[in-house]
């Protein structure tokens, strides 16, 4: 199972969104992408655009001003 | 009956046609700012049976509670992004589409001119929508929707400027508003009976009762109802500061770091070629300090105080003075001198200890 990491400090929501979803789009299914973001927004949106776009948050944390959001790609429709 | 309707089916089913002698799902984008016009708009094609999906534009003017919640008294308020929370809410996907280059132009030139601020409503109307409908035409759907309502917005939504949008846009007929839809010229997806009119509506005007109540039947209980819209571009305080900056630099031109800025903390401008940004609390000295490596920082020493930013190229003097104001907004207002310290853009840093300047000294026109 690949790996990808993303990092997408700095950017305020939906910024960091808008690179996840750009970034999967370019991803086969059951990658692993990991995306490092500032916003703390993030906790909420990310899982958000994942679960209506079919993929799966395996993973939240934070770390300090850092909060990394761990996604496995779904099925493309 | 027509040949594109023969699989016109019951009210809130999959709604399935023939195109190309194939039976296919009808899909319909429909554009999704978050507030409730396009979550009702988008609702109601659903129960048509149409296969719906959202786009969502990014503009970087877009008020978003991520922004609010920089300052840290707005930390415990909601989070959510009202756009994902609406696609949730219909069980729809959201495509979020990034146009912040683009829409510079709008910003800059709009055809149809600003509204009571800087914001360029109906140029930015078209623009989405011309660009939702290079979407559909790639993604191979059928139609857009629009959550508009005529009379709903003095610039944008009046009943002259709805066929401004559909032509200009390019998207003409292919543009559906299901909120007034009875009260405009039959679109393509009604008459091919891939929704039926008559289950449209024919709201107009300012009040959003009857959205309330539309709400309520379909069991809506918690929407978003931004005050002004859903753009920074309507607000004034926020257009001040966006015009200063245009005068500033003496052309208009933006990147987004401005934008954001002009978000956060207090703005003083002493002279032309420079401004100081003072954060207003502590969530907004966290955001600045993101910025230490492309502005002249100044933070406090001997007392408590903000992150101040200088944004221009300040002489000495111009330092010492944008000193003066950070130590005025700072613990240390009331004391005989301050210490602060400046840290250039390379990381080098020296103190410097000031006098807070007098509230008489800052002449009004200092604050943007």
């Amino acid at each position: 199972m690949s790996r990808v990491t993303l990092d997408a400090r700095r950017l305020l929501c939906p910024m960091p969104v808008i690179r996840v979803q750009d970034k999967i789009e370019t991803l086969t299914p059951g990658t692993i992408l990991e995306a490092i973001c500032t916003d703390p927004g993030v906790l909420n949106d990310i899982p958000a655009w994942c679960r209506i776009n079919g993929h799966k948050v395996v993973e939240s944390r934070s770390d300090r001003a850092e909060y990394t959001v761990v996604i496995e790609v779904g099925e493309a429709e | 009956m027509p040949q594109l309707a023969q699989f016109r089916i019951i009210h809130g089913f999959t709604r399935l046609t023939t195109k190309h002698n194939m039976t296919e799902q009808r899909k319909a984008v429909a554009l999704i700012s978050g507030g409730l016009d396009s979550l009702l708009a988008a609702k109601v094609i659903q129960e048509e049976g149409i296969h719906v999906e959202g786009i969502n534009f990014y503009t970087g003017f877009c008020v978003e509670g991520h922004t609010h919640a920089i300052r840290k008294k707005d930390q415990k308020k909601s989070k959510r992004n009202n756009a994902l929370w609406v696609a949730e809410q219909l069980g729809i996907k959201l495509h979020i589409v990034d146009i912040v280059e683009e829409y510079k132009d709008i910003v800059f030139n709009p055809k149809h001119g600003y509204g009571a601020n800087l914001n360029p409503c109906l140029d930015c109307k078209i623009f989405m929508v011309s660009k939702a409908l290079e979407w559909i035409k790639k993604k191979d759907f059928d139609f857009i929707i629009t959550g508009e309502v005529i009379g709903q917005r003095p610039m944008s939504q009046r009943k002259e400027t709805m066929p401004v949008v559909s032509g200009e846009s390019g998207a003409e007929d292919l543009l559906l508003r299901p909120l007034c839809a009875k009260n405009l010229p039959e679109t393509l997806a009604e008459r091919e009976g891939w929704v039926e009119r008559e289950r449209l509506y024919d709201f107009s005007g300012r009040s959003r009762k009857l959205q309330m109540a539309l709400a309520a039947k379909f069991g809506f209980k918690d929407y978003a109802q931004p005050a002004g819209g859903c753009c920074f571009l309507t607000d004034a305080q926020y257009s001040v500061k966006l015009a200063d900056l245009w005068r500033a630099r003496g052309s208009k031109q933006y990147e987004m770091d401005d934008i954001m800025l002009l978000k956060v903390g207090r703005h003083l401008r002493p002279a032309p070629h420079f401004k100081v940004i003072i954060a207003r609390e502590e969530g907004e000295s966290n955001f600045l300090q993101g910025y230490r490596k492309q502005f002249v920082t100044i933070k406090t020493i001997s007392h408590g105080g903000p992150l101040a930013l200088i944004d221009g190229e300040p002489s000495e003097a111009d330092i010492e003075l944008a000193a003066r104001l950070v130590a005025r907004y700072s613990q240390g207002r009331d004391a005989d001198l301050v210490e602060l310290e400046v840290e250039d853009r390379e990381g080098s840093s020296h103190a410097l200890k000031v006098e807070p300047i007098k509230p008489h000294e800052i002449p009004q026109e200092w604050h943007i």
